[in-house]
């Protein structure tokens, strides 16, 4: 197959047929004219020949569409660069023997979902003992000093704990994204962290479903874990970061 | 109902019979407290409503004059009941002129303890009588609406606004929705106050304001006037204000309540005596307006394994029910929760699946069992969800579910939008019509892996429920028995509002509430 990196385009059964799905909801009654209404809206979205499959009755004024279409557009994946951590994913084990060789000291982790968000799902499943699909969570392991601070936590509150325990790395997850007020939430916690001086002297790492790596940078965080994430990826990261920074060679 | 599981009786027994004694050890000593938000709530039954000028709502501040008079021991109707004399006013002018300083809590001379519940009385059996009167109509209005099939369709609506709330729980019912449930501003369960008014911005839904149950119960009732139905509304009476909101939901005919003895404690940290005191009395008003709560056993099992402590959700089903019935609810009233959180993964796991939730239904049978959707293992995979939901709803048919909590496509990705709600109507839709008597034509296989494993669930429940009746449940709760999570006896929010009450506590409701009337 002889695809042209700098101009790749969605595929669904021949090279460049820009073939995609798309589903949604107008808020207009079912008939031709929403039919016709959804045929256009596929057309503005870039699609080709738009072909609406179904239109459904939501009722209350609302119809729901599936359209098959082809896109008109390419992107450049040759040109693309994302931001990675770039450390190896360590096992448990290692990451213990790591912090007893190269940090010499116990590794202080401080962990909360903060704001008004009561989720504690993902910090639970990288922070309590039991962990998540057989990977110990941070409270298990011998070298790292683990605090979960649980839900619905003040940012300010998190800081304030961080500077009592001379945290090395501080957690934070956001469940709820409604309306974006994970971001804000996120936001307000590296401002405070700068207000008070603290943000060098601390590992400031997000992690949520609607996190990535790249957002994290943008906010202001040292890193950022998305869906899939296991307690051993965020340890490994930490003991290594902290190596580095220290300046102790692998 | 036909038992196939063909469960241990002994066993069956034994387990109801340690719940019951687990719930007597809490029973002696719970009516020896009130607390804050129980005081309120009698404030808000007498009428007592509305916020001062810096939003504080009236019920708050009459309690918080009390308590700091140190009056709060003898509860707040005795004083009320002497102001309304001493005054000649109703209780909520009462309320506005305490709120305004024009007098103070000592200026009320006491009277008399007969003279006293003679007002009081008068008051809390017009206060019973409307809510009755609430539960006559809602009665009046199931009875002419066409009969839903089982297992209801409950869908949530979480946009944050009401009003916009309003349109998507009308479009919902439209769509053949059964019951709508809007969820509650993230925030709420540690507020110790109930908001006032309708939230127009909330993150994660609404606030449970009486107005905001009031605009939702208006859409449903006219979604349900347009299709010959009654659409059930639901909210929450949980966290810091538990009776209170019920007292809200009883008033604006609200027809569920998320309302689970033990959810407090262990999910938003809650202090254990207040909200066992809490509960209780909450319970007692959703027993006397003819509302349904749902428990919340599906939350353990986001915490903790579903396979390896799917007999912790067992036990506290025990629990649960044992509490309910102490608070006057009776077994049609109680929904007791559970949720289809095994790992997708597993080889067999729609077995064990199966298991668990025919065992539910075989040791509660008169329960409107509320089972609950895949959350935990789902990613944003809105492919493989929708079939995972399809499975969910399969089993919640073949197993005699009464309501199933739909589970949305989009879940780990966004709160629904309103074509995930249609699509998972029309799961929901399809499947139970397609095998609506499948569950009747099954025989599960004698000792087979499904029969095993509900009998291994049973007795691992047993064994969990002597442990904890030996050590009681506030040592179980410290210890992590439920959804892997510690709570201290001393620890958590909300323990400041708890009161001993002294020999001239005087609360009529509880009388009113548990035996329909008043015993003097």
């Amino acid at each position: 197959m002889d695809v042209d990196y700098s101009q790749v385009k969605p595929y669904g059964d021949t090279l460049n047929d820009g073939a995609v799905q798309v589903s949604f909801t107008l808020p207009v009654p079912p008939g031709d004219e929403a039919k016709e209404a959804a045929r256009q809206v596929a057309l503005k979205m870039g699609l080709e020949t738009p072909a609406v499959t179904e239109m459904a009755d939501l009722k209350a004024g609302f119809s729901f569409f599936v359209v098959y279409g082809h896109c008109k557009h390419t992107v450049d994946y040759s040109a693309i660069k994302i931001p990675k951590r770039e450390q190896e994913v360590m096992s448990f084990q290692e990451i213990n023997d790591f912090v007893k060789d190269k940090l010499g000291r116990k590794v202080v982790v401080v962990a909360a979902c903060t704001g008004s968000d009561a989720h504690t799902v993902g910090i639970d499943a990288i922070v309590n003992m039991k962990g998540y699909a057989g990977e110990y969570g941070l409270e298990r392991y011998s070298e790292i000093e683990a605090y979960n601070l649980g839900s619905q936590v003040p940012n300010a509150d998190l800081l304030a704990k961080a500077v009592e325990l001379n945290a090395d790395a501080v957690l934070v997850s956001q469940v709820v994204t409604q309306k974006n007020i994970h971001l804000e939430n996120l936001t307000q916690l590296v401002e405070l962290a700068e207000a008070e001086g603290l943000r060098d002297n601390v590992l400031l790492i997000c992690g949520g479903p609607r996190i990535t790596q790249e957002l994290a940078i943008e906010l202001g965080y040292d890193a950022g874990f998305g869906p899939g994430t296991l307690p051993n990826h965020v340890a490994s990261y930490i003991v290594s970061e902290l190596a580095r920074r220290e300046n102790i060679k692998e | 109902m036909e038992q196939k599981l063909e469960l241990d009786h002994k066993k069956v027994e034994l387990a109801r019979e340690t719940a019951g004694n687990i719930a007597d050890q809490l029973h002696s000593w719970i009516s020896d407290y009130t607390t804050t938000t129980i005081e309120r709530a009698a404030a808000r039954l007498l009428g007592i409503d509305g916020v001062d000028d810096a939003g504080v709502p009236l019920a708050n501040i009459m309690v918080e004059k009390l308590q700091q008079a140190g009056r709060l021991e003898s509860g707040l109707v005795p004083w009320l009941a002497c102001a309304i004399k001493a005054r000649d006013e109703s209780p909520q002018k009462v309320a506005e002129g305490l709120s305004r300083g024009e007098f103070k809590v000592t200026d009320i001379p006491q009277a008399s303890e007969e003279t006293n519940r003679e007002i009081a009385d008068k008051l809390a059996l017009e206060a019973a009588t409307e809510i009755r009167s609430t539960r006559g109509k809602r009665e009046q209005m199931m009875q002419v609406a066409a009969k839903p099939n089982k297992p209801l369709l409950y869908v949530i609506v979480a946009t944050g606004s009401v009003y916009e709330d309003a349109v998507q729980a009308r479009a919902a019912a439209l769509q053949g929705a059964d019951v709508v449930a809007v969820i509650r501003h993230t925030g709420q369960s540690l507020l110790d106050y109930v908001p006032y008014g309708p939230t127009t911005e909330g993150f994660g839904g609404t606030y449970a304001t009486q107005e905001n149950f009031r605009i939702v119960r208006e859409a449903l009732d006219e979604a349900g006037k347009e299709t010959g139905r009654y659409i059930q509304l639901v909210n929450y009476a949980s966290g810091l204000c538990m009776p209170e909101i019920s007292v809200m939901g009883a008033v604006e005919r609200l027809d569920m309540m998320l309302n689970d003895a033990m959810y407090g404690i262990l999910f938003r940290d809650i202090n254990m005596m207040r909200t066992f005191i809490d509960q209780h009395f909450s319970r007692m008003i959703n027993a006397y307006a003819g509302i349904l709560i749902n428990t919340g056993e599906d939350n353990y099992l986001t915490t903790a394994d579903a396979y390896e402590k799917g007999y912790t959700v067992v036990a506290s089903q025990f629990i649960n029910e044992q509490l309910a019935l102490r608070s006057g609810l009776v077994e049609e009233q109680i929904g007791l929760g559970h949720a289809f959180e095994i790992n997708p993964d597993m080889e067999d796991g729609l077995l064990m699946e199966i298991a668990q939730a025919q065992l539910s239904r075989d040791l509660f049978p008169r329960s409107p069992l509320k089972y609950m959707p895949p959350t935990k293992h789902i990613t944003g995979d809105i492919f493989k969800t929708y079939l995972v939901n399809g499975m969910f709803n399969l089993v919640s048919v073949l197993t005699g579910q009464e309501i199933q909590l739909l589970g949305m496509p989009t879940e780990a990705i966004h709160t629904p939008y309103i074509s995930d709600r249609y699509l998972s109507i029309a799961n929901g839709q399809y499947i139970f019509n397609n095998a609506r008597h499948l569950g009747e034509e099954i025989i599960l296989k004698e000792n087979g892996k499904i029969q095993a494993r509900a009998a291994y669930l049973l007795d691992q429940a047993c064994d969990m429920l002597q442990e904890i009746e030996k050590i009681g449940l506030e040592s179980a709760l410290e210890e992590g028995y439920f959804g892997d999570i510690k709570r201290p006896v001393k620890g958590g929010k909300g323990g400041d509002g708890v009161i001993k009450k002294d020999e001239s506590y005087y609360n009529p409701f509880i009388d009113l509430f548990m035996n329909g009337s008043l015993s003097s």
